[in-house]
């Protein structure tokens, strides 16, 4: 992968807004988002309701997700153009997802939605209705995923890139700042985890750094290319960006994304956590 | 969307996007123990600007968290007492402020230009 592979400018994207088969798709949390105003055309994803299962903590299944994608309208062949808001973080969390589940062609708008927003670029509020599409997905590609035992089986032995923000890696706070902070589970990190958080990777403006800029932060940070690397957040969503940058953008191998992340780690009985700003000792 | 009713559990459910920054502050939230960094952001006139992306920053100026500003220009972070930079983004210009936090409700206005 590479990033003329991975990723599409906000130029490109509203020259192809209606190029059969691109398909573009919002990915929020927020979906008051949506409704308040899109890029023509697209349709949207739902983080919470449409991919997560309703009752276990897990992804929606094979299954679910054929459907997902057929009442959409989004066809196998299709390239779909992934955006959102929070700089990326869920329509990057949605490319992975995609990936997992085999779709073929998938992208990712650089800047996401504030950079369209920033440049005043055109956004409607008509809801995009595309006929239903008999969508085929792949069993999950298991090479991209980690579970809990990988990363505790993974502490000084792998990458471990811990992309919450500093205070988040140092116990400091226990979630992202624009959230409460009360929560169950400990604060910290995973022992041996470097911090580089995923802001590091994006400009203001939300868009991807250079590769040359990428290259250094991760090579200065100390990640091993001989080594696998697992990236976490709290909820899998910010470590799916650095995932798509490590592994679509700069082509690095073996690099998966820990979706059950510090509110399933920190959480697990008997696991070593480790404070402050230092990664610590396995 | 945040509701005053929301519970810790679910908060802790939750995702990551921002709740809505016009919302009043949920029920649940203590301020005995929260640090609440909240304010406006205005334009060189003095209007409120929607929809202006406003960033927190750590003392080091790493990002720690960002939210899009309510139709009457609202923001408001959850962070820990100390000393934080925020920085507006918006189509009408870009602004920072400097605040030092203490627990509970710290209010400051951010004009951008």
């Amino acid at each position: 992968m590479s990033r003329e592979s991975a990723l599409v400018s906000a130029d490109w994207a509203e020259k192809n807004l209606t190029t059969p088969g691109v398909v573009f798709v919002e990915v929020d949390e927020d979906t008051t988002a949506y409704e308040g105003g899109h890029i023509a055309g697209a349709v949207r994803l739902d983080w919470r309701q449409d991919l997560q299962d309703p009752i276990r903590r897990d992804f929606v299944n094979r299954e679910q997700f054929e459907a997902l994608l057929s009442s959409r309208g989004i066809g196998n062949d299709d390239t779909v153009v992934l955006y959102g808001g929070n700089n990326n973080w869920f329509a990057a969390y949605a490319y992975w997802y995609f990936k997992l589940y085999g779709h073929g062609d998938v992208k990712l708008l650089d800047g996401g939605r504030k950079k369209w927003e920033l440049d005043a670029r055109p956004l409607t509020k008509d809801v995009a209705e595309r006929p239903a599409t008999t969508y085929k997905a792949q069993e999950q590609d298991l090479s991209i995923r980690a579970f809990r035992d990988d990363v505790v089986k993974a502490i000084g032995v792998q990458n471990l890139v811990d992309v919450r923000s500093p205070d988040e890696y140092a116990g400091r706070l226990l979630a992202p700042a624009h959230l409460p902070q009360e929560q169950a589970q400990r604060a910290g990190h995973i022992p041996t985890a470097i911090s580089v958080p995923w802001s590091k990777a994006a400009n203001e403006d939300g868009t991807f750094k250079s590769d040359a800029e990428l290259t250094e932060l991760y090579a200065a940070a100390g990640i091993d290319d001989s080594l696998d690397t697992i990236a976490y957040c709290r909820i899998g969503e910010r470590s799916s960006h650095t995932w798509f940058v490590l592994q679509e953008i700069l082509g690095k191998k073996n690099v998966k994304n820990y979706d059950g992340s510090w509110t399933e780690y920190g959480s697990l009985v008997g696991v070593p956590v480790a404070l402050g700003d230092e990664p610590g000792k396995a | 969307m945040t509701t005053p009713t929301q519970t810790a559990a679910s908060t802790a459910a939750a995702g990551c996007a921002a709740p809505d920054q016009a919302a009043p502050l949920p029920l649940s939230v203590d301020l005995e123990k929260e640090t609440v960094i909240t304010g406006v952001v205005q334009a060189a006139g003095g209007d409120p600007v929607a929809g202006a992306y406003v960033r927190l920053l750590d003392r080091s100026g790493e990002f720690t968290a960002e939210v899009v500003t309510s139709p009457a220009g609202q923001f408001r972070f959850f962070a820990a007492p100390g000393t934080w930079q925020l920085r507006a983004l918006s189509r009408f210009g870009n602004g920072d402020a400097t605040v030092t936090a203490e627990r509970g409700v710290n209010q400051l206005s951010l004009t951008v230009a």
